[in-house]
């Protein structure tokens, strides 16, 4: 950073570029700096290219940016957690290299591929990136798609407010991308802690980013949660009483209550430190007053519901996969709502194990170590439930049930090693050690990763009309399992040997066998993400032997087979009417459940709209300017949000008609093409015979 | 419960048909909100009070050298009675007496709503001339944001009146605005009651 602030151009200038310090000073850190920045801008020169070249901007613009269809939101979310995952696994892969190579001496400390400001970089994106912009949207993204199918209702009770929310999560995830290419991404951790964060020791725009794109993500995070829990508690199908809801849904509200009081936390430690760094308040400086730890504790209040909000819908899918691939009933529905419920409440009360080494009392301690491992037991509980649910049923070994089988063996490894360290007196010992990251990514990848990735492979046809191939699928599974075990569990060892987490480098050589262990994982996690890739390239190639237009490929038991693959944007021709848990399975009990309904009424849909996408300009250009202290881009941009709402708020808006007519005739030609399909045996379920048809004699859930 | 409640709150009623039935899940959605809303604040409450002490002063000036009680019960009674005057637009709105009646009570809201922010301005200026500014300590950081973000509120609610005023003028009083308006008293109602918590937990606590 040179010279002053320019009233124009803030503190931008020529030389933030990492290009600059790959041509001043090239070694190896420098170079992987300026490649990652190409890439990005390699990667949107290419992606532009091919919108343009294959005239896709109109559609795009009118069939998925302005739509408020939740399933598409849903998609979309979906769409960009990927994007981002493709560059938290190269991150991670880029971290475990370096720290292959990073044994230093006492006299050379600094080795390896990356300069050590650099890898701070590394694990704060890292982190901020598979928190905040994988596993968030994932999870959001899964939610929308599934949900108000599985409630049997049209759409979110805010389709806008949705569309809204989505467009501040990508404005978030935006300007984290953008800090690869222009100026630098802070180097405190994914959680920034204070005093380091504050304007003394980090100064410059990295910290900036962070709070930036959390702000503004966080917010759309909170709003997400506002329209979750309103669908389901106003928008659910007639007759789909609460405890006729699926399991995904259950765990779908769950988050919904914590988003709603866990996002404000993460807002106000946010905006606290924001308030340090850019008007000199003393919340959590060294002097003047400040208190460092009361930043600690507001993190945390939003940190540990979070870690929750990511596992809960990974459990709701498991609970759903459970059950359909094992043509089995889920087992204890009751005991998985309370113990859902009792999680979603619990885990507001455990924030304090993240430090346990603040200096408070004993007793505290104690307090929060009990807490944490009262946690373990509905946890347990739900293991135990789906366990049951497989036992004696007729397990079909698909993809998504070799991730549940990974889950099962890996995740109850990764709790108990949280058991471990709800003990205060243990975690003096291994807190702020590879152990402690061992033992987070062994709850966060079987849980959520497989979790999600399971969930997208199970109700992808529905979005898309054909099946993945299940092959590639299963390959994809065993990788990731195999890549988490060689790329974690060495760290649990290295942990306990003393290596602290975040180390740029070392000088214990014993430590070398492990990283090379935990770098072999690396290189399986980035096969892994290839093979995912792969997986979906071989599928849409293979589409046409793969197609499901039956839309009930697996045989399953909730309302969201009831309806074509891929679904159509009213969901369901009319709003089913709901008369037992399972309904859709009961109606294959009791024979003919495609008849179709008796009369068909128009369909009230909301108005494609721009609003969402305005916002979520205003957003990223508000982030982005005060990022760089563009301090009258800020001012247009903070005054354009309210703008635009004011503007819509002051216009009548329709919404769009669909004529029963229209909806008649889709609904007959799929009721027409189902009654011609050969329904397919479960033995046929992974062939080409798996038109989307099920042999209902066959179904047993 | 009775059969015409569908949120919490003074409900439009049955004889508004579709508004009483969009209401259900827009103004309930509202108050999601809200709550949300208060966990920012409680957090802010929480943190203040952890700012209060010695250490939290750090030697800058104090409760006792900066806050004007008499100027602080002014600006209460301006809000509540603010918070009162809405009882004039719910019932307007749910007996439709007519838009001149709305308007006219929106307009005694936002006036009331303006002295506060007026009384609040006027001692912050005061504050900050005695070097209460929020750069002086960590408690005068939590001050200022508790407090201002409050006064923020209540900005924003009168921005929101105003706009409700130009809607009702323009488009009349359709569904989507007997809606909104069923929101705003949601939301101004909630400010009086942020305004108890901070009148005797900000103001009166450190004074005691």
């Amino acid at each position: 950073m040179s010279g002053g602030t320019s009233p124009i151009f803030g503190n931008l200038n020529w030389n933030v570029t990492p290009y600059t310090d790959a041509f001043q000073h090239p070694d190896s850190s420098t170079i992987i700096g300026a490649g990652a920045a190409s890439v990005l801008v390699l990667g949107a020169i290419a992606g532009l290219a091919l919108l343009t070249y294959m005239r896709w901007w109109g559609p795009l613009y009118r069939n998925w940016l302005t739509s408020p269809d939740a399933k598409k939101i849903g998609i979309m979310y979906i769409a960009l957690a990927l994007v981002m995952l493709t560059r938290g696994i190269i991150e991670g892969f880029v971290m475990r290299a370096h720290q292959a190579t990073a044994l230093g001496t006492l006299s050379a400390q600094e080795s390896g591929l990356v300069a050590p400001d650099h890898f701070a970089e590394l694990f704060s994106t890292h982190g901020t990136i598979m928190i905040f912009f994988v596993a968030m949207p994932l999870l959001i993204g899964l939610i929308n798609f599934v949900m108000t199918q599985q409630l049997g209702a049209r759409d979110m009770a805010f389709p806008v407010l949705n569309q809204v929310s989505l467009g501040l999560t990508a404005a978030g995830a935006a300007l984290v991308m953008i800090s690869l290419l222009v100026g630098q991404f802070g180097t405190g951790g994914w959680t920034m802690y204070p005093p380091y964060t504050g304007k003394i020791f980090s100064p410059g725009e990295g910290v900036d980013y962070w709070l930036w794109a959390i702000l503004i993500s966080g917010m759309g995070s909170t709003l997400t949660g506002m329209n979750f829990a309103v669908t389901i508690f106003k928008h659910r199908a007639p007759g789909m009483h609460l405890m006729r809801m699926p399991l995904f849904c259950w765990t779908s509200l769950c988050v919904a209550i914590m988003l709603i009081y866990a996002m404000p936390a993460l807002t106000v430690s946010s905006a606290m430190l924001a308030l340090d760094r850019y008007a000199d308040f003393h919340f959590f400086t060294n002097a003047s007053g400040g208190n460092m730890m009361n930043y600690a504790n507001i993190f945390w209040m939003f940190g540990h519901p979070e870690v929750y909000i990511l596992i809960l819908p990974a459990f709701g899918v498991f609970s759903e996969i459970s059950s359909t691939f094992s043509g089995k009933r889920l087992y204890g529905y009751t005991s998985l709502v309370i113990a859902s419920m009792s999680i979603a409440v619990i885990s507001f009360t455990v924030w304090l194990h993240h430090f346990f080494t603040m200096g408070q009392s004993a007793g505290v301690n104690i307090a929060f170590g009990i807490a944490t491992m009262i946690i373990g037991i509905p946890t347990g509980v739900k293991i135990y439930d789906w366990m049951a649910t497989m036992w004696r049923g007729r397990v079909r070994i698909t993809a998504p049930i070799v991730y549940l089988t990974g889950f099962f063996l890996l995740f109850v490894i990764g709790g108990l090693s949280g058991i471990i360290l709800a003990n205060p007196s243990i975690d003096y010992q291994v807190h702020n050690s590879t152990f402690l990251v061992a033992h987070f990514h062994n709850v966060i990848i079987p849980g959520v990763l497989y979790g999600m990735l399971a969930g997208i492979h199970y109700w992808f046809p529905k979005a898309f009309g054909f099946r993945l191939s299940e092959t590639w699928g299963r390959r994809t599974a065993l990788l990731f399992v195999g890549g988490f075990v060689f790329t974690f569990m060495p760290l649990y060892v290295l942990g306990l040997m003393g290596m602290p987490r975040r180390s740029p480098t070392f000088q214990n050589p014993d430590f070398m066998p492990w990283m090379y262990l935990a770098a072999f994982g690396g290189v399986l996690m980035m096969c892994a993400l290839a093979s995912l890739v792969w997986t979906f390239w071989a599928s849409y190639r293979n589409r046409v032997a793969l197609a499901v237009p039956g839309g009930d490929p697996w045989n399953g038991s909730t309302l969201e087979w009831s309806t074509p693959a891929p679904v159509p944007e009213w969901t369901f021709p009319c709003i089913p009417q709901v008369s037992a848990r399972h309904d859709w399975g009961e109606r294959k009990r009791a024979g003919d459940p495609w008849k179709g309904p008796a009369a068909y009424t128009d369909i009230e849909m909301p108005a494609n709209t721009v609003h969402g996408l305005l916002i979520a300009i205003a957003a990223f250009a508000l982030g982005f300017a005060m990022v760089w202290h563009i301090w009258w881009l800020a001012i247009i941009s903070i005054l354009a949000i309210p703008g635009i709402v004011v503007i819509r708020g002051l216009r009548v808006i329709e919404p769009r008609i669909i004529p029963a007519a229209e909806v008649a005739e889709a609904d007959r030609r799929f009721r027409r093409l189902v009654e011609n399909l050969p329904p397919a045996t479960r033995a046929d379920e992974e062939t080409e015979r798996n038109r989307g048809v099920p042999d209902i004699t066959e179904f047993a859930g | 419960m009775s059969e015409n409640t569908l949120y919490p709150g003074l409900n439009l009623g049955e004889t508004h048909g579709e508004a009483h039935e969009q209401a259900e899940s827009i103004v309930f959605g509202f108050w999601v909100f809200l709550m949300s809303d208060l966990i920012i604040f409680g957090i802010l409450f929480a943190s203040y009070a952890s700012y209060l002490d010695p250490i939290g002063m750090a030697g800058g000036p104090g409760p006792k050298d900066l806050f004007d009680i008499k100027s602080v019960a002014l600006q209460t009674g301006f809000l509540l009675f603010g918070g009162i005057a809405y009882a004039g637009v719910s019932l307007a709105l749910k007996y439709e007496q007519g838009r001149a009646k709305l308007i006219a009570w929106l307009l005694v809201c936002a006036v009331l709503g303006a002295g506060f922010v007026v009384f609040e301005v006027k001692d912050f200026v005061t504050q900050a001339g005695k070097g209460g500014i929020p750069q002086a300590s960590g408690w005068l950081s939590s001050y200022w944001t508790l407090v201002g973000l409050h006064g923020f509120h209540v900005c924003c609610g009168i921005l929101w009146i105003l706009t409700m005023i130009v809607q009702i003028a323009t488009r009349g009083v359709d569904d989507t605005v007997k809606v909104r308006l069923s929101m705003l008293g949601v939301f101004w109602h909630f400010l009086d009651l942020i305004w108890v918590g901070i009148f005797s937990l900000v103001f009166l606590v450190p004074l005691a």
